[in-house]
This record gives structure tokens, C-alpha cells and sequence, in this order.
């Protein structure tokens, strides 16, 4: 172990050497995730949501007005969520825990609370506090019960404190908003289409409406193109309708004083006067003849000019406010439009690139839940509205009105929809016509790291099934922001991806302050400019967010004083500035949904974080926070960091140098972070581990046995990694150092000794020598835990299900088949269930939907036996029952089955390198090679795994495990750094050992030593959840399938294993007809039929019915699915008919 | 360095090519104690075949038989261990106990010849004479459960035939399980004979193995500086370095205890040494090691094992003597 993986040294070493101490910078790291967290975003996005959104939301939907009573209205003064309590209004206690929720099938979830004021007669009432709904609340968010509490406090409430929070819990399962890949809104994008035309687009999105605006060349000529229009608009003519009716000042916003411009320009206007369009009331009526005729009936038809000028306001380009008509802004913008594509013309360089990151905006739960929020919100007011309308319609009413009853009643539309919205992951948005399946997932707790995983995932909108490189792409511009290796194989590849580990992703910030400082600082107001000065060669169009705010003439000052505002903390550090220099534009974003990183700042080629701050950041006495405070430490997007000269290590630091790296390995994710030294990998191997990862079993969380998932996999003895990584600490996969100095745990793998040899033949293919020896004392021994519900149900009818004692036959003795039940009806915990018992002796009414008397016994309608009968092939032990009830007060008995695993032939295993493999073979200790020191290997690896996967960092991982062990410490195998190999030879050299790992082994068969020396060590393997007592099936005769009476499919059916197309092939090309017939039809759905020689039609029993007659029936073998086709056909009036010769 | 030199890898050694002579090996065979003690014991076997000594080294690993925990009676065990987890555990611990003393169980029923009966009966309370400040470990009675809590059942004549040395666990300090106040593990575990080859828990060794004696052949003088540094190539102790005797008083490195060389083949990699080293092992020479589990001491272990051999040979004997007559008549 080198000295710069200690922390207690840093402080010493630092102290004589200032250059080479900054090393130790990645402690920034751990500081940041204590702030941040790997889930922060999405806390950070609902947070925001709830706190800020909730209450923009509510104001833009302030009043409801009554369209029969014009006294009347309510308007809602403000709204909040409450803390999560129980949707039971008699329970004393409210409060409830996310464990009560996951185990009791709940929604984990708040009241919505407004306050509102209305009219009830005649006064005006104020009411505070009124629930309209219920939220699911995320858990760890600002208003989870988990929030700030101690780990003592956690485990009070069943909850563990390594689980990262960031999901939601409906109806008691873990429900992850995945994060969303979008375009970004309200920029301008130029690109190419299919067919060459160059065009730059819009998506224009508000609260109101999304809409895309084009400016594109056709024939030389520019138009816009929109929606709402039936045609193409000559720009030209569109800019008319907003105002600016003279050629010359539409030539000058465009072209400015370019000559080149205005040639290219020209066409356009020319068409304009072509089109004998001149004036704004021309050119209005131009496009008023266009517009789509979406009008609902209701509405009073209006004149088409006023139409146009209605849709130029406010649905083409609608992220641009019009104020009073003040177009000019907007004309701006499409002048700017215009001018990027005639630049593209004769440039394809300025071309945009749609898959770069800094183009792109991801999308949270909170901006998700807040879309959704204002679609029920909405739907809520016009319901209630419509209420309210229906009872003031009433000429005499016996009560005063009032909304407040009416308010409480229509509560179920908003917590039913979060609640579906989440449960199924369809978004479906009536305003923005949006349907969006998938969003949800729920929340895979394999293992841990695939839970951590989840919450870093993101997809995208893209249709997985087109066959396109570009998206799936690894884009430079990732960098440090999204993990280049953590990816899934096949159709999702490349779309779905990572966040990397130092990643934050941004919320809304408020514009209003950037805008009042962009202009103290020198941004001359765009509404003051014609566009020669915005064309000017000095001077730079400042654009906020997408919107064109002014020009600066001197952008490297207004830049650079921008930054120091941000530095010095009066500006939040999430806005983000960057020069263009090839569209002569300055940048400023403070939009939600950026990806953005922290770097140290670099002046005058020091790094500003010194040795002293890091020893301070040590000691505690600073936080990450205070970093970013003192401008020590900056934010920047991806946009910004093309626009700076970050080096990776302090010794690449030159005098352009603005940014230094914090640490190199944070640019691989949580997953990717868990393989030791991937840098010595090919790297497709890296990416099989991400996936691989996440299929390893171990510990889950420290609730794990609290829990009753559906499937739970753990290990019996986890062990943590001899070869570690940084990120490994950090994300508490394994032991790591709080400030607490804690111990935590939650691995999932074991330290296999490993010999790569090959043995006995049955390890070809990867597969492994497993040493039964290990295998008896406990390596890769596995536990599987399976729920099983029934819900007691009561029906509408008053009858009810009942669970009933096990009955008895005429001995008195319990049959076997209902042995394992107590005497309440339900399996005994502890006790082991056989396949074929019955674990819950459930009883259903006969009758559940006709009326039983009034007065009559429900139990007097008869019972049948629903049982819930234990399936499998192995038995297994009842570790839990849980007998409690739903929100709707339905009793729910919840079972939880475990099986204890040794492994076996077949089972899978994996190390961190993209190298799985199966067990081949089970050898018995005595047989196993034995080194000098008298250790036999737990796992045999052939070495042909080797040469072709490449996977170097597996060698050296053995390598430095096994100097770990023998020196009694734990190696690191950090991305980028990490133990060295020398180091690690050294040790093996100095305790006796051969320096490159390989040992004199001996066969434990003859005794005699092997022929080769062996490399022999410890390596870190995970036994993966597919495992042959799951998949194992055959069958010989089993069921058939009702319709066609041919064997089931699937191993749950006891199915048959099909014999497909391309082996009916083979045997067709050997000729092998009666095998054929055997297997396709004798042994599958042979059916005898009686055909009727004389007609050809089927008969029935000897009979023909349509001959009326049994002269000439034949009996004859037919696949029964052929029959079924014979007839369908006659259903369908087609006639087949059979004709029948001696054969 | 991928070098694979037939002269310090052998496995193509073949003496039996000459005639075995009973005489010839009852002079050179011969066993040297090194070290013994109850529970670990190395001597050298010297004069015999791979074969022998590996025949003796898998018989210490899987076929003396032991007495080990084979059935967990669990009546309650409301630990956070499960029961599987919590017998699979039991099974592991040592016994104490000869098993020549047992018969094989196989399917019968149970009884004192062949089934020894350990009760486990433990519940863990908060310590009430517990007081702030105390040491922490202190706080509950009963919160780890040891290997000393499993209390021995004799049953019928056990306790007379073992009256004077009672069945117990090997070691006492074996922690079984973890307890939090309330919980409480009470069951009946039944020990049976049965031998490693079935279950890694009923081998009597933690291991036992050989490995040949080293040769360290210099065939070349190293002196001087070299043959310090060829000494540091080598464990501690394996090469000296001696002042020759004579006119020049050279420092010249010698072999001194080839027995702790651990084979790290690091001599090979530098240059100097070149050719001027062998590195060997002498097939007739085996340093043989068995460490016990405890249920029977080392030294009784080699003698089973010699027994077990010795008798699996009869076998095979008797065997061929039939096989012969079979063919003769």
C-alpha cells in the first residue's frame, strides 16, 4: 500500500510538501458525497418540487370562478405537503414508517394541505390547512419521517442506514422514477435532416403548452414552420406579421451588414414581395389563411388576422413572453434562427450535435411529479368547478353553500392519480398530449449495488428498436459526468446510462436576479438594438436560458466578472456561463436538469484548494460546502467546461490551465467504481461487470431480515474485497470510514483462493472447479427468500374469505397434505414446507355476488377450498407470517419462504472482471492440488480465460490480494492508481514467495507436483442469482394446453421442451419421417378423427352429419391443432375438405 | 520469466522403473520427528515414493473418521440467525471425543453407542447488576453464544465410559451466534461418526500435507557482495554467508538450512546468479505436516492413517490373491 491511500498521512506529508500533498484532494470527494449523496438529485429535484414548484403551480392556477354566480369565487392562498401520516382518520398515532409501508402494502405518502379563501353567501371565509390529496412522499426527501434521523433512530423504524432513499413506496413496493434523457428545451439546435435540409429547431415548453418551431432553406428561400400552421411561412413574411414590415430593418436583423448574409438573404425577401405581402395586415392574413383549424365549437370564430397574431404571441416560439405586442424580442430570436442556418449553408461546421451532453437536460422525479401535479390540479379545479356550477344552479337550497364540503370530496382524483401514475410508470398528460410508459421501475434489490445503481440510472426517450450509432455512442463531452462503462448489452446499449460519481444534476433557478445582473454588468438591452449592433464583429449575444437578453462588446470581462460573482457566492454556483466564439454568443443557463460536476479552480497555475484546506477538510473543520463558498471549488456543466482547460493531474497544470480535476476515478459510476484496477481491462470486460454487479448476491441492507420482498437473495457470509476500491469505501458496498469512524457493511461476494489451472476437463467453456471442502465449510452458501400473499377479502355481499384449521380424516389424523398448517390455518414458522403442501388453507364463499338474505349467516352460503399449495422442487422453511390489513381494511396474510443454498452443478459465479462462469465440477479436498503451505484453491479457473478477454486487472487483483493477505491489510485497487504492482511483488518477494504469484503446486491425485507453476491467490468472486434449482426442468408427460391439447410452455407449466423450426429442419433434411411424425404429432396433439370419405368433411363418433351417413367414414390420426384449423375455417365459410386414398 | 526447468519441477520421476527391494527400503526408509505436539506435529518421511506420502495425506483429510454434530433437534431459536445457518455452524465445531469409542450410525436409530447428545439452552438477558460506566461487554449476560455453552447429554453408559474425559467441544471460544436481550436458542444436537470424505466437518485435520525437501545446489562460487545479496534472495536462514578459509578469506555464500527455503524461485531472476544455481527437490524426502482439529491428537492421527493404509492395502491384497486363484483354477 502506497502512503497516499492512508489518510492519517496526509496532514504530515503535506506539511513539507506542498505540491505533491494536493494529492490528496480526493478527500474532496468523500466531503462532496457526504453532502451531496449518490441519490442527491433526486432528493434534490422532489425537494425542489415540493418546496418551490408546488407553490408556482397553485399561483398559476390560482382562482375559480363560477360561471353562474359571478359573486363566487375560490382562490387558493398557498399549499404545502405535510409529513407522511396514515390515511386512517381513526388511527390515534399518525405517523407511520416506510417499513409499515413496505410490509402493510401501503402508499408511503402525505396530505396535501391548502389554504384557501372563498365566498359563502355573502362573506368571505379564509380556511387554512385543507387536505386536497395525498403525495407519495420519496423517501430521505425534506418530508420523509428518515430525514436527519441517527442511526439509532433508523433502526428504531426498521430502516437501514447505508439505503440511499430517492425512491417512492406504493402500495408496499419500491417504486424508482427513473431519470429521463431529453433535448434540451428552448435552444436553438441547427441540424441536417435526412433528406440534407438544414434546419434549426426549437422546443418552446411553459407551463401551458410544449410546441417545436422550424426555420428551415427550401429552394434557397427561409421559412418557419410550425404546428400550428398548415404550411411552411416565408420568414420573411412571418416577421412582417410581427411587426417589422420594412425589408431593410428585417436585412439588418438578419444579415446585419454582412454581404454574404444578404445574398443568401435575398431569395426571401424577394419572395415576400413576390407573395405581394408588405404590410403587417398582409402578411397576418397570409398566415391567418393557414392556420390549423383545431378550434373547439364553443368558441366565436374570429377573424383570421387576429387568429395569426394570437398564435405568433403565443404558440410559436411560446417560451418567449410577448408583452403588450412587443414582438421585437421574438423577431430577434428568429432573426438569429435565420442567420445561424444561412451561416450553416455555406459552414457545415455549425452544425449542432444532438448527442452532445451539453445539448441534453435529464429530466427527475420532481419535474416529472410536477408535470403530473398540474395535469391533476387542473383536473381537480374544473371538476370541482363543474360542482360548483351544478349546485349554484340551484334556485333554493336548504343550506347555505359551501365549497369547503365540496373541496374534501373530490380528494381521491389526486391521490389516485400519483398513486397509478406510479404504480404502472405511465405518464399520461391530457395538456402536453403526452403518454409516456415506463417511467417507473421498481426498485431491484438484488443486492445493493443494484439498488445504488438504479437510482444513478438514466434513460433515454429514444426508441430502443431503431438501429442508430449516434445516441448510443460514447460522447466525449461524458467526461467526468455520465460512466463510460456502466451500460447494458443489446438493445438498451448505449441509451441507458450512468451517472458518474461526482455528477450533480441542477434545479430551476430563478432568473429574474441573473437577468438585473447580466445587465449591471454591461449587457446592453436587446429591445435598445438594431441589428447592426447585434452583428457587429465585437460584439456577443448574451442569451439566458435560450432567450436573447442583450449584447456585450466586451464578452471575455463580462465572462470573467459573471464567474467572480458566482465564485464569491451571490449567485447560486449551478448557473452556468460559456462563451461561443463561433456564433459570437455568451451563454448563461440556470435551468433544472443540466449535468454538472465540481473541479478545483486553477489561478496563475496553482490550484486555490491547498494543502492546509484539505487538512482542515480532514480535521473536519471544513465541509464541501464551504469549498464552493470560499470559490475554492466550482460547478461546472458541460457547456462550461468547453469552455475551460481542465487538467487531469497538478503536474499537467500550464498557464491556460482554469480547472483542475478532483479526482480521475470519478468518471466511472457507483458500479463501475466496484471492479479493482479497470484500468488495466479491455474495456467491454468492465461493462459486463456493471451488468454483472448487479446480479451478485449478498447483503442488501441492514433490514434485510425485516424485510418480505417478493425475492431475496442473500449470502450466509459476505465477505468484503482483499482488493478494494475508493469508491468501494465511498459508497459503503464494504467497510468505509465515516466521521463517525463506523464500520459498514453490505458486500456481496466472498475471497475465493483461485488456482488458474486447468483440471479433470470439466472446467472447458469457463467453467469452475469448485473444492467441496469450502463448499461444506460455507463459500458461496446462499439464502433465498420467496413471499407468498392472500388477501382475505370481504365481498360486497357481506360474505368473506375465512382461513380455515386443517381438516382430518376419518382416524383423526391430519392428512399430509395439510400438515405443516396451525391450528389459525397458516403454516408454522420454522416449520419446513414440502412441495404440495398447503401453507394458507383459504376458504372462499361460494357465492360472492348475488344478495344473500337480510339477517342470513354469510357463513351459511358454503364455502369452496382456495388453497395456496407450496410449489417447487425443494422444500423450504417458513421464516415469517404476517397477518395484517391494507388501507382498504382487507386482512392480508403475507408468508415468507427461505431455502438455504449450497452451491451446486451449474450454479453461477463471477469475478469483478466481466468473467463469469459456471460451476463444472465438484471436487472433494483430497483431490484438489495443494500449495507448500499446505492450502488447497476454493475455486480451480482455466486459463483460457485469459488471452482473448485480456482482463489484466483480474491478474493483478490476485496479485495484490494475495500480498495483501500476506501482509494482514487490505489493497486498493482504485481506477487510475491503487496498489502497484511492484509494491505487490515486493511483499510476495519478501514473505517468501515467488514475485509474480506463482506457486509450486502438488496434485492432491498423485501426489507428485504439477508440471507448471501455478498463479495461485485470492481473488474476489460473486455468486450471481441464476441458479439450476431454478431453471432445472424436464418432462416426459405433463399438461396440455386447453385450446390446442398441445404440451404447455415454460417451466412454471412443467411445459415441454419444444422441438422448433430449425430442428424439425434437421430432421426433415435426414429424412427421418417417423421420428417427425412421432414428435410432432404422437407424442404432441395426436387426436383421432372420423373423416368422411364421400364428402371429405370431419364427422363425429362413425358419423358423417352433413351425409348423413356412416358408409364411408374413415378413422384417421390429425394433429388436434389441425383439426381446430379445419374448423375455423368452416366458421368462415371455407370448406376443407379431406381426400383420402390408400396408403 | 515463464521458465518450466525439468530440474526443479518433477513430476517424471519414475524409481519404481527399478525393482523395489523390501531390503533396500527397510535401510534407507525412515521417519524423522521434527516438531510434536497435541495438536500439530512435522516429521520427514524419507526414502519412499509421492504415492505413499500422498496416500497418507488424503487419508488424514477424508477417511479417519470423527464424531461431529450431524443432527440440530431445534425447539426455539428466535436469534437472528436462521436454523439452517445456526446447525450448519454446530456442525463445524470440534468434539473432543475419540470416535473409536462409537459405532457407525448409518441409518439405525440412535443410541449411546453411536449418538452423543449436546444440549444447547441459552437466553440472553440484560445484566441488572450492570451499572453506567461498567465496561460495555458486560452490559448483557449471554449476548455470544461459544462453543462452552453446548452442554454434553450422556446417555446410558456414556457417562461411566467417558467419566474420565468427559465429552466436550475442542475449543470454548468458538462463537456460535450472537444474542440480543429476549432471544433465546434452545435445542438438542446429536453427534454421529462419520469421516471427511461425506463432510469437510468431520476431518480430523486441518489440514495435512508434504512437501519435498528443497536442494539448493550452488554450482558455482558466489562471493562478495553477491553473496549477500543471494542470501536475501532466500527465506532467513537458508543461506549463510561464510568467510572461506585460506589465503583470500573470500565471503562465500553456503547453503545453511535448505529445509526453510520456501521455493520463491527469486535466485532465478537475477542475472548474477545465472547458472550458477539449482534449484531442486529431493523426490525420496517428504517434510510432512498434520495439524489436528483437536479430537485426537497428531501423533494418533499418523498412526490411524498408517493403520487405514495398511488395511485399504489387505484390501487390495486379498483382492488380488482371489483374483489369482480365480485365474489359476
Amino acid at each position: 500500500m502506497t502512503t497516499k491511500e492512508r489518510p492519517g498521512d496526509a496532514s504530515l506529508k503535506g506539511l513539507t510538501d506542498p505540491v505533491s500533498a494536493v494529492e490528496d484532494k480526493w478527500h474532496l470527494l468523500p466531503a462532496f458525497l457526504q453532502v451531496k449523496g449518490l441519490v442527491k438529485q433526486h432528493l434534490d429535484s422532489y425537494n425542489y418540487f415540493v418546496d418551490q414548484e408546488l407553490q408556482q403551480i397553485v399561483r398559476a392556477n390560482q382562482r375559480i370562478s363560477s360561471d353562474v354566480d359571478p359573486n363566487f369565487y375560490l382562490k387558493y392562498l398557498g399549499i404545502r405537503l405535510g409529513m407522511p401520516e396514515r390515511s386512517d382518520p381513526l388511527a390515534v398515532d399518525k405517523s407511520y414508517t416506510p417499513h409499515e409501508c413496505r410490509l402493510r402494502d401501503l402508499t408511503y405518502s402525505a396530505n396535501i394541505y391548502v389554504d384557501i379563501e372563498y365566498v359563502r353567501g355573502r362573506q368571505i371565509v379564509i380556511r387554512r390547512g385543507v387536505p386536497i390529496g395525498r403525495m407519495p412522499v420519496m423517501l430521505r426527501s425534506s418530508h420523509c419521517v428518515l430525514t436527519g434521523r441517527s442511526e439509532a433512530e433508523l433502526a428504531r423504524m426498521q430502516e437501514c442506514p447505508l439505503d440511499p432513499g430517492g425512491y417512492f413506496i406504493v402500495n408496499g413496493t419500491e417504486k424508482v422514477i427513473l431519470i429521463q434523457e431529453q433535448l434540451s428545451k428552448n435552444r436553438i439546435i441547427v441540424e441536417k435532416d435526412g433528406k440534407g435540409i438544414i434546419q434549426a429547431s426549437v422546443t418552446s415548453s411553459t407551463h401551458e403548452r410544449k410546441s417545436k418551431t422550424y426555420v428551415l432553406v427550401k429552394h434557397d428561400k427561409i421559412y418557419l414552420r410550425h404546428n400550428s400552421v398548415t404550411e411552411d411561412i416565408p420568414v420573411v413574411i412571418a416577421l412582417k406579421a410581427m411587426g417589422i414590415t420594412s425589408d431593410q430593418e428585417i436585412a439588418l436583423l438578419v444579415c446585419g451588414t454582412e454581404k454574404e448574409f444578404l445574398e443568401k438573404f435575398a431569395p426571401s425577401l424577394e419572395e415576400a414581395s413576390r407573395l405581394k405581402v408588405f404590410t403587417q395586415k398582409q402578411a397576418l392574413e397570409y398566415i391567418g389563411g393557414r392556420v390549423k383549424q383545431t378550434r373547439r365549437f364553443a368558441a366565436a370564430r374570429r377573424l383570421p388576422s387576429d387568429e395569426a397574431l394570437e398564435i405568433l404571441a403565443s404558440v410559436v416560439l411560446a417560451h418567449l413572453s410577448v408583452e403588450q405586442l412587443n414582438f421585437r424580442p421574438k423577431c430577434m430570436y428568429i432573426a438569429v434562427m435565420v442567420r445561424r442556418v444561412i451561416a450553416t449553408i455555406s459552414d457545415e461546421r455549425l452544425l449542432d450535435d444532438r448527442d452532445f451532453v451539453g445539448n441534453k437536460r435529464l429530466e427527475l422525479a420532481g419535474q416529472l411529479l410536477s408535470l403530473l401535479f398540474e395535469d391533476l390540479f387542473k383536473k381537480f379545479n374544473s371538476d370541482l368547478k363543474l360542482n360548483i356550477d351544478k349546485v349554484l344552479k340551484k334556485p333554493s337550497r336548504t343550506q347555505e353553500f359551501d365549497v369547503y364540503t365540496q373541496l374534501q370530496m373530490h380528494g381521491d382524483h389526486i391521490t389516485g392519480g400519483f398513486v397509478r401514475a406510479i404504480a404502472t410508470g405511465n405518464w399520461v398528460l391530457k395538456r402536453f398530449k403526452m403518454e409516456r410508459a415506463g417511467i417507473t421501475h421498481v426498485l431491484s434489490r438484488l443486492s445493493y449495488i443494484s439498488a445504488l445503481g438504479m437510482m444513478t440510472r438514466i434513460t433515454s426517450q429514444f426508441e430502443k428498436t431503431r438501429k442508430v450509432s449516434g445516441p448510443r455512442a460514447l460522447q466525449p463531452s461524458q467526461w467526468g459526468m455520465l460512466c463510460p462503462s456502466d451500460t447494458p448489452e443489446g438493445e438498451a446499449c448505449g441509451l441507458v446510462k450512468n451517472l458518474a460519481l461526482m455528477t450533480h444534476i441542477t434545479t430551476d433557478v430563478e432568473e429574474g436576479s441573473i437577468r438585473r445582473l447580466a445587465f449591471v454588468l454591461g449587457v446592453e438591452d436587446i429591445n435598445l438594438l438594431s441589428g447592426s449592433e447585434l452583428y457587429s464583429p465585437s460584439a456577443y449575444i448574451v442569451f439566458l436560458n435560450g432567450e436573447i437578453l442583450g449584447v456585450t462588446r466586451t464578452p471575455g470581462r463580462f465572462v470573467a466578472n459573471f464567474r467572480r460573482v458566482r465564485r464569491a457566492g451571490r449567485i447560486s454556483p449551478f448557473i452556468s456561463i460559456y462563451t461561443n466564439t463561433h456564433h459570437h454568443n455568451v451563454h448563461i443557463a440556470s435551468d433544472g436538469g443540466r449535468i454538472c460536476r465540481p473541479l478545483i479552480i486553477v489561478d496563475h497555475r496553482r490550484p486555490r484548494v491547498t494543502v492546509e484546506h484539505v487538512k482542515m477538510l480532514s480535521e473536519g473543520k471544513m465541509v464541501f460546502d464551504d469549498f464552493l463558498q470560499q470559490g475554492l471549488v466550482e460547478y461546472l456543466d458541460v457547456n462550461e467546461e468547453n469552455d475551460s482547460n481542465i487538467a487531469l493531474y497538478e503536474k499537467d497544470i500550464v498557464p491556460e490551465t482554469t480547472h483542475l480535476e478532483i479526482e480521475p476515478f470519478t468518471i466511472l459510476g457507483a458500479v463501475a467504481g466496484l471492479i479493482p484496477y479497470p484500468h488495466h481491462n479491455q474495456s467491454p470486460r468492465n461493462t459486463y461487470q456493471c451488468a454483472m454487479g448487479k446480479q451478485a448476491i449478498g447483503a442488501i441492507a441492514y433490514n434485510q431480515l425485516n424485510r418480505i420482498d417478493t425475492l431475496l437473495y442473500l449470502l450466509v457470509y459476505p465477505q468484503q474485497p482483499m482488493v478494494k476500491t475508493k469508491t468501494i469505501e465511498l459508497i459503503k458496498y464494504d467497510k468505509a470510514r465515516t466521521l463517525l469512524l463506523q464500520r459498514y457493511y453490505l458486500p456481496a461476494g466472498q475471497n475465493a483462493t483461485v488456482a488458474v489451472m486447468s483440471y479433470s476437463g470439466y472446467d472447458i467453456e469457463d467453467a469452475l472447479v469448485l473444492n467441496k471442502s469450502s463448499l461444506d465449510r460455507g463459500f458461496g452458501r446462499c439464502q433465498v427468500m420467496r413471499k407468498q400473499t392472500a388477501l382475505i377479502r370481504r365481498y360486497a355481499n357481506g360474505t368473506f374469505d375465512r382461513v380455515a384449521d386443517p381438516p382430518r380424516d376419518a382416524n383423526g389424523d391430519i392428512p399430509f397434505k395439510f400438515q405443516k398448517l396451525d391450528a389459525d390455518g397458516v403454516a408454522a414458522v420454522g416449520d419446513r414446507v414440502f412441495p404440495g403442501q398447503v401453507y394458507i388453507n383459504k376458504q372462499s364463499p361460494t357465492n360472492t355476488n348475488a344478495d344473500i338474505g337480510v339477517g342470513q349467516n354469510p357463513l351459511e352460503t358454503g364455502f369452496k377450498a382456495t388453497p395456496m399449495t407450496y410449489k417447487g422442487l425443494e422444500p423450504s422453511y417458513v421464516d415469517k407470517v404476517i397477518f395484517t390489513n391494507t388501507e382498504s381494511e382487507q386482512a392480508l396474510v403475507k408468508l415468507l419462504f427461505r431455502q438455504t443454498r449450497r452451491p451446486e452443478l451449474g450454479d453461477k459465479f463471477s469475478s469483478r472482471h466481466g468473467q463469469k462462469g459456471v460451476c463444472g465440477i465438484i471436487v472433494q479436498q483430497e483431490d484438489m492440488p495443494f500449495s507448500l503451505q499446505g492450502i488447497s484453491p476454493d475455486i480451480i479457473m482455466n486459463p483460457h480465460g485469459f488471452p482473448s478477454r485480456m482482463t489484466v486487472g483480474k491478474m493483478i487483483e490476485l496479485l495484490a490480494g494475495k500480498a495483501g493477505v500476506l501482509k494482514g491489510e487490505l489493497q486498493y485497487g482504485t481506477a487510475f492508481g491503487g496498489s502497484k504492482v511492484e509494491d505487490m511483488s515486493r511483499i510476495l518477494i519478501d514473505n517468501g514467495f515467488e514475485y509474480s504469484g506463482k506457486d509450486y503446486l502438488s496434485s492432491g491425485i498423485t501426489g507428485e507436483p504439477l508440471s507448471a507453476y501455478i498463479f495461485f491467490g485470492p481473488i474476489y468472486y460473486q455468486k450471481l442469482k441464476h441458479m439450476v434449482m431454478d431453471k432445472v426442468h424436464a418432462r416426459a408427460r405433463g399438461p396440455r394446453a386447453l385450446l390446442t391439447r398441445q404440451p404447455t410452455e415454460g417451466r412454471s407449466r412443467d411445459g415441454g421442451l419444444r422441438l422448433g423450426e430449425m430442428e424439425r429442419d434437421c430432421l426433415i433434411g435426414h429424412g427421418a419421417s417417423r421420428l417427425l411424425l412421432e414428435r410432432l404429432m404422437v407424442s404432441s396433439d395426436a387426436f383421432e378423427v372420423h373423416v368422411c370419405e364421400s364428402c371429405g368433411l370431419l364427422g363425429y363418433g362413425g358419423w358423417c352429419q352433413r351425409c348423413r351417413s356412416s358408409a364411408h367414414m374413415a378413422p384417421m390420426k390429425i394433429p388436434y391443432a389441425a383439426k381446430l384449423l379445419f374448423q375455423e375455417l368452416q366458421s368462415m365459410n371455407i370448406v376443407p375438405r379431406l381426400i383420402l386414398e390408400d396408403y | 520469466m515463464i521458465v518450466l526447468e525439468s530440474d526443479h519441477v518433477h513430476n517424471h520421476y519414475r524409481p519404481a522403473l527399478q525393482e523395489w527391494d523390501l531390503a533396500e527400503f527397510t535401510k534407507t526408509f525412515r521417519i524423522d520427528i521434527i516438531r510434536v505436539s497435541p495438536m500439530a506435529m512435522e516429521f520427514d518421511v524419507v526414502g519412499t515414493d509421492a504415492p505413499i506420502a500422498n496416500a497418507l495425506r488424503r487419508i488424514l483429510i477424508a477417511e479417519i473418521p470423527t464424531m461431529a454434530i450431524e443432527n440440530v433437534f431445534m425447539t426455539n431459536n428466535t436469534s437472528v440467525i436462521h436454523d439452517e445457518v445456526l446447525a450448519h455452524r454446530l456442525g463445524l465445531i470440534p468434539l473432543k471425543v475419540d470416535p473409536s469409542q462409537f459405532q457407525w450410525k448409518g441409518d439405525a436409530d440412535p443410541t449411546d453407542l453411536n449418538t452423543i447428545v449436546f444440549k444447547l439452552n441459552i437466553r440472553c438477558e440484560a445484566n441488572p447488576e450492570w451499572k453506567e460506566g461498567d465496561p460495555v461487554e458486560n452490559r448483557l449476560i449471554n449476548d455470544r453464544v461459544l462453543s462452552s455453552d453446548l452442554q454434553w447429554e450422556p446417555q446410558g453408559g456414556q457417562a461411566e465410559r467417558f467419566s474420565e474425559s468427559p465429552i466436550k467441544t475442542v475449543h470454548d471460544n468458538i462463537l456460535v451466534a450472537k444474542l440480543r436481550p429476549g432471544q433465546e436458542i434452545i435445542g438438542e444436537l446429536h453427534c454421529e461418526k462419520g469421516i471427511g470424505r461425506d463432510h469437510a466437518k468431520f476431518s480430523p485435520v486441518a489440514t495435512a500435507f508434504y512437501r519435498m525437501m528443497p536442494v539448493i545446489a550452488i554450482k558455482e562460487d558466489i562471493t562478495g557482495a553477491d553473496a549477500d545479496k543471494f542470501a536475501r534472495c532466500f527465506t532467513p536462514g537458508v543461506i549463510e554467508v561464510v568467510k572461506e578459509k585460506g589465503k583470500y578469506r573470500v565471503r562465500k555464500a553456503r547453503v545453511a538450512d535448505a529445509r526453510k527455503c520456501t521455493m520463491s524461485r527469486e535466485a532465478l531472476r537475477h542475472k548474477e546468479f545465472q547458472g550458477k544455481v539449482a534449484l531442486m527437490h529431493d523426490p525420496r524426502h517428504f517434510l510432512f505436516s498434520i495439524e489436528s482439529t483437536g479430537a485426537m491428537t497428531a501423533p494418533e492421527l499418523f498412526l490411524l492413517s498408517i493403520k487405514q493404509l495398511v488395511q485399504k492395502c489387505q484390501v487390495v491384497k486379498t483382492a488380488l490373491d482371489k483374483l489369482t486363484d480365480e485365474a489359476e483354477s
